[in-house]
């Protein structure tokens, strides 16, 4: 499986906001343990879709150049619960960044109903920063061809279903 | 300018919210990492609360700084830090407690020195500086 937890990438205002989608399906094996006759997506999950949302947000500000690492979730708040057939829309909003760093809140909702909401901080690092090895590899944003979510949907044309597809922001 | 007093219970609930403490636990004389337990990832969030709760500048290291002393950079010899190193602690840490530090001048303890009086202290300067 690959740690993506974002299916497309909406919009990027950057240094301000940043919208990606998830949709919930139960092709996804987790949900049948979670729970079994009672699928909902993990909030776990949910926030990882956030962080990378919100991850990816705070790395265009600094044109990719630091490794961001989610560092802390000083609050979240699971309001109610996304079910197989949802689209989670994670919207994120940069709350503040410096060298060493950045915060961003997001919310998750499906249509009108707020699913989560939560504050998330991350750290960067270089690549040559000794701290690097001890460091699982999950919590780094942009592993794992995790960029590509941000070119899916965009071969399409306008017009097609999808076509205000990725209309706000320049791919890289 | 705020008063110490004023600038401690802001602190108290910024340290609430970052490390889980209780408020009457985040004493005046609490150390962050050994009282109140605080890790790395700690010290950024507390900044940015810090910069945004009393609308102040930051710089990188300036109330955390990183790397103080240790074996083989001249300023701490057998894990006890020296007189220059205790020169250095002074100039880099203004606002940290380093006399008591001198009575047992161990590397181990230098984490010792982020205190939350030290906050006070810090932010105090600063708010005093900004106006």
């Amino acid at each position: 499986m690959r740690w993506i937890w974002i299916d497309r990438f909406e919009e990027l205002v950057k240094g301000e906001s940043a919208r990606a989608i998830k949709n919930v399906t139960l092709a996804e094996d987790h949900l049948h343990d979670h729970f079994p006759g009672f699928p909902v997506m993990p909030a776990s999950l949910m926030l990882e879709g956030m962080a990378q949302t919100g991850g990816i947000l705070l790395g265009d500000l600094n044109d990719f150049q630091h490794i961001v690492i989610l560092a802390k979730v000083p609050k979240i708040t699971c309001h109610s619960w996304a079910v197989p057939g949802d689209t989670l829309c994670y919207d994120a909003r940069l709350l503040d960044h410096r060298t060493e760093g950045g915060t961003v809140s997001v919310t998750a909702t499906v249509g009108d109903r707020l699913i989560a909401e939560a504050e998330i901080v991350f750290v960067h690092l270089d690549e040559n920063d000794p701290e690097l090895g001890n460091i699982d590899q999950k919590n780094f944003v942009f592993s794992m061809k995790l960029m590509g979510v941000m070119e899916v949907g965009r071969a399409q044309t306008a017009g097609e279903t999808a076509g205000e597809v990725g209309t706000e922001y320049e791919a890289n | 300018m705020s008063s110490n007093e004023e600038i401690l219970s802001k602190i108290q609930e910024i340290l609430a919210d970052a490390l889980g403490t209780d408020e009457d636990e985040a004493s005046a004389s609490a150390t962050l990492v050994g009282d109140l337990g605080a890790e790395s990832i700690d010290f950024l969030d507390i900044v940015f609360n810090l910069e945004k709760t009393f609308d102040i500048k930051i710089k990188r290291g300036e109330l955390f700084p990183e790397n103080l002393a240790a074996d083989g950079d001249g300023l701490a010899s057998d894990g006890v830090v020296t007189g220059e190193g205790l020169a250095r602690l002074r100039e880099r840490l203004p606002f940290a407690d380093i006399d008591a530090f001198a009575a047992d001048p161990q590397v181990d303890n230098i984490q010792d020195l982020f205190t939350v009086d030290m906050l006070v202290k810090f932010v105090a300067a600063k708010t005093a500086s900004d106006e």
